[in-house]
């Protein structure tokens, strides 16, 4: 077909007014959170039903075009940024929530609806959809889904893959593949739904997913404790767990990012603090006393200089503005922030927090530091020039140098923001080449022509 | 026409402050132009993407970007919540001045600004033939909103619902003043803004009287020129100078120890775009920066500077208040218009999202009504939604869209600034 032909195609599915082929349109959806360089698409189309959903990708598949489906675009590993001459399909057209199931405490969503506006429709019914990434108030289910994201409440309630019940795909025939169903279990035939999860584009395109719900914490209680050392507060972290307690959320902050964040809002954080650690316990009132109690006393025994518990629900929303303001404050610092996700075995913590330092040293480099102590998951973030290209050169051995190190410890490359083109460099460092092997060639046969996002994770061959 | 190279190194100035997004994505939440068309290229990321890629050469086709570049309302929403710090307002502005000064100003703007805003006397002359005139032309909608629209087919007007010119603008009724300090104490200066002027000389009346309540003198220059906001948000720096230019020279003839305004527009624009854009004569700098340190919004003057104190409920009439964008996001005022809708008696009840933009955006209102009409058709139903009796705001600009919006939707209520429920009560 000639490129006119293909672009009429396209209008005749999705309606003329949803296909854009102008420069400043394609332009627009060459880039997303990821510091890497953007590639224009030949054309970007916003479907607004299902069925044009699967005739797109059909048509991108009979035609060999490349094929990246966009959520929000918030992904901080370049999964969306398109291969050359692609097609960019938009899901922020599918936005609706077809289902909120009280009963049975599920939904059943399109794969274009906001993260939080989601979360809020499911409160209003007095229940509770834990999964929270930082970006939520934009990010999509289908993206959370597509990078099995994360969020603080990972710790206690896991992430995205958790609450994947069930899911319709459209394989690349545009043939609609169903997996998993409503029920609390289910074991009808491969966990394709599962097998969708953390697949960034390349193996399938959602369509209608099922997500599981849950009861909400009647009680909270939030407090912040002060510690002289990152070792002194990774061992309260180690303690607090081995004392069979999962706080809702155990974030750390080190001394770098408590000054930045104090910088930007004042809120009057200790700045000679080494560590900072946010906790967060809930659940039945008695019990939430309860833990609170104990988690005091463990911060205590482990050098806590101080700790404060808050009172009300403006002093717990104090605790988690700091939290908050971490990566604004960190981005306010430099031009270019480049957010990492090396994610470590909690008692590696101390280890890891001290290789950064090292690492930051030796380079030369400006790298903060705060994350999810309660999983390990910290986010080291390096601020530069993005155009000052000696210091470059040294962010991107820095980067590396940061992945070595976590794979030595048992730990892996990305805790939630996926490999997407950033990191599919060091997959098979992580796994191994057979794994790389085996998931090529699941690759080739589900996508013969390597039109699904291609390059992503598993690379280009 | 300059080749698009020079374009682009014009844009390369840019670059310091372009460099500061991120390209997190968390203005797709607050934008909204985006909430509308769910288009990247509506939303801030998009739109500094754009201009990066002029910048970068990238891309060749600067009419688009520039037709991308003015579809947004300079709502400065996104700027208030961009985690990374980005000055977009700033790096809009600049992108609009050098869009202009390369394609250079339509030929409707150019007899707008340069003819007439540049040229108060003879814009004053004109607004006021068109105000006998123009009942020839409109008929009367709503009453209680003061509405009208079009009799004939008028295609700038379109099916506009408008607050028509006052019968007498408020220069006519108080060309100038010049009071001493009263009870408080205090003198302040007032600029009353154009559309105050042109059609609600009632608030522009209600702000003098409650001045003259608290024992507060005012000076009033006769000789006030707009403020230049609609000609620096169509890139027109030329105007802007030389209506600050022709402001500053009638405020520096004054003492006061604060500059008060009713307009949220007229505000922001004083206090932040004056000294920052402003690149005529140097020998008016000094004045400038004086000015908008001293410059204030009425409600924040009553309240943080007159300690006016809000009232206990006495069961007045229901009042619900949309937060101009001007006030709120580059400012931080939110507390004071509704201190001083409850000084004044009233029940205040809050509207869901009365943060939002009421869609107006000045010009934007003109070129893309559709899109206006849409925004400002949901501020309109959280007005309705909240049950009052009154929708209050803190901008003329607003008022006219709400009036728009509400007359439209044949809603049973009126519009008022704060300042004259609290003048009404004094
Ligand atoms: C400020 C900020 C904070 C963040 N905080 C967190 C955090 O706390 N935890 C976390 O896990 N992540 C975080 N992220 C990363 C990012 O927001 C998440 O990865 C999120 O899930 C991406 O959602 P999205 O809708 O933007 O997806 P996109 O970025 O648009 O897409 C992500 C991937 O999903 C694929 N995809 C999207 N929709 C579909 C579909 N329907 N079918 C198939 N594939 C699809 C895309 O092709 C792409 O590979 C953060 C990002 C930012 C900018
Ligand atoms: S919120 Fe700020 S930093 Fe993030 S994309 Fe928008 S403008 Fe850029
Ligand atoms: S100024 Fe307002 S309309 Fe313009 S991009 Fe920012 S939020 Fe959107
Ligand atoms: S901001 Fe608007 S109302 Fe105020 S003077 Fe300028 S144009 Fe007139």
């Amino acid at each position: 077909m000639t490129k006119e032909a293909i672009i009429k195609e396209f209008e005749n599915i999705a309606g003329a007014e949803n296909v854009m082929t102008g420069e400043t349109d394609r332009h627009a959806y060459s880039y997303d959170a990821a510091v890497l360089d953007s590639v224009m698409p030949a054309l970007v189309v916003r479907p607004q039903t299902s069925e044009a959903l699967g005739a797109i990708t059909k048509l991108c598949n009979d035609n060999g075009l490349p094929l990246t489906v966009r959520g929000a675009g918030t992904n901080l590993s370049g999964g969306t940024i398109p291969h050359p001459g692609g097609v960019v399909v938009l899901t922020n057209g599918l936005n609706r929530i077809l289902e909120i199931n009280e009963e049975d405490m599920y939904a059943v969503v399109e794969p274009g609806v906001v993260t939080a506006q989601f979360a809020a429709e499911v409160a209003k019914r007095g229940l509770f959809y834990p999964p929270d990434p930082g970006s939520q108030a934009v990010s999509t289910l289908g993206g959370n889904v597509a990078e099995n994201a994360g969020g603080l409440r990972g710790l206690k309630y896991g992430v995205t893959k958790d609450y994947v019940m069930g899911m319709d795909f459209w394989d690349v025939n545009g043939e609609l593949v169903k997996s998993g169903s409503r029920t609390v279990k289910c074991v009808t035939g491969y966990n394709l739904a599962g097998l969708m999860v953390a697949s960034e584009g390349t193996l399938g395109v959602f369509d209608k997913i099922i997500l599981k719900l849950v009861p909400p914490a009647q009680a909270a209680k939030s407090m912040m404790a002060v510690f002289p050392s990152m070792k002194a507060a990774s061992e309260t972290v180690a303690s607090i767990i081995a004392n069979k307690i999962v706080p809702a959320t155990l974030e750390m902050m080190d001394n770098f990012t408590i000054r930045t964040v104090e910088n930007f809002r004042g809120a009057g954080l200790p700045v000679d603090a080494a560590a900072l650690l946010l906790i967060e316990v809930d659940g039945h009132p008695a019990q939430v006393e309860d833990e609170a109690a104990v988690v005091e006393r463990i911060c205590k025994e482990n050098g806590a200089t101080e700790l404060k518990v808050a009172k009300d629900a403006a002093e717990r929303d104090a605790v988690w503005q700091a939290r908050r303001d971490a990566l604004p404050a960190l981005a306010n610092l430099k031009p270019t922030c480049v957010l990492e996700d090396a994610t470590v075995p909690r008692s590696k913590i101390p280890a890891m927090i001290e290789a950064l330092e090292e690492i930051a040293k030796k380079l030369d480099l400006t790298i903060g530091t705060f994350g999810h102590a309660g999983d390990g998951n910290l986010h080291p973030t390096i601020l530069t020039d993005k155009r000052d290209k000696a210091e470059w050169e040294r962010v991107e051995k820095g980067i590396d140098m940061i992945f070595d190190k976590a794979l030595s410890m048992g730990g892996t490359l990305s805790g939630e923001h996926g490999i997407g083109l950033a990191k599919s460099k060091y997959m098979a460092q992580e796994t191994s080449k057979a794994t790389l092997a085996y998931a090529r060639r699941m690759k080739s046969v589900l996508d013969p022509k390597g039109i699904l996002n291609p390059d992503k994770i598993i690379g280009a061959e | 026409m300059a080749d698009i190279h020079k374009l682009a190194q014009m844009f390369k100035e840019l670059d310091d402050q372009l460099v500061g997004c991120m390209r997190c994505g968390m203005c797709q939440a607050v934008c909204p132009i985006f909430k509308l068309s769910g288009k990247e290229t509506d939303v801030t990321r998009g739109k500094l993407a754009l201009l990066d890629g002029l910048a970068s050469e990238m891309l060749t086709d600067p009419e688009g970007v520039n037709e991308k570049l003015n579809r947004c309302l300079l709502c400065g929403t996104c700027q208030a919540n961009c985690p990374s710090g980005v000055s977009v307002m700033d790096i809009f502005l600049k992108a609009r001045a050098i869009m202009t000064g390369y394609f250079g100003l339509s030929p409707a703007k150019k007899a707008i600004f340069r003819g007439l805003l540049k040229n108060p006397k003879l814009f004053n002359a004109l607004t006021e033939m068109g105000a006998k005139f123009q009942g020839v032309f409109t008929k009367k909608v709503d009453d209680m909103l003061g509405s009208s629209c079009a009799r004939f087919n008028a295609p700038v007007i379109g099916d506009r619902h408008f607050n028509t010119l006052a019968s007498k603008p408020f220069r006519k009724i108080v060309p100038e003043l010049d009071t001493p300090a009263g009870s408080s104490g205090l003198r302040v200066a007032f600029y009353v803004g154009c559309v105050f002027d042109k059609i609600y000389p009632q608030v522009a009346e209600a702000i003098l009287k409650v001045l003259k309540h608290h024992g507060v003198g005012v000076f009033m220059p006769a000789g006030q020129a707009c403020c230049g906001i609609p000609a620096l948000s169509s890139g027109d720096t030329d105007t802007f100078d030389s209506l600050v230019g022709i402001n500053v020279d009638q405020f520096r003839k004054g003492e006061f120890d604060y500059l008060v305004t009713g307009c949220a527009s007229c505000t922001s624009t004083i206090k932040e775009l004056w000294p920052h854009m402003y690149k005529g004569d140097t020998s008016r700098t000094y004045d400038i920066g004086v000015m908008a340190r001293k410059t204030m919004d009425i409600s924040q003057f009553l309240v943080d500077i007159l300690k006016v104190e809000p009232k206990e409920l006495t069961g007045g009439q229901s009042v619900t208040y949309h937060d101009p964008c001007h006030l709120k996001n580059s400012m931080g005022i939110t507390a004071q218009p509704r201190a001083i809708i409850k000084a004044a008696g009233c029940d205040l009840k809050e509207m869901t999202d009365a943060g939002t933009c009421c869609g107006c955006g000045g010009s934007f209102n003109i070129a893309h009504y559709e899109l206006s009409k849409e925004i400002g058709g949901r501020k309109a139903d959280n007005i309705i939604a909240s049950k009052a009796k009154v929708a209050a705001t803190s901008c003329p600009a607003c008022m006219l869209q709400i009036t728009d919006m509400l007359s439209q939707k044949g809603a049973d209520m009126s519009v008022k600034h704060v300042i004259e429920l609290y003048a009404d009560s004094l």
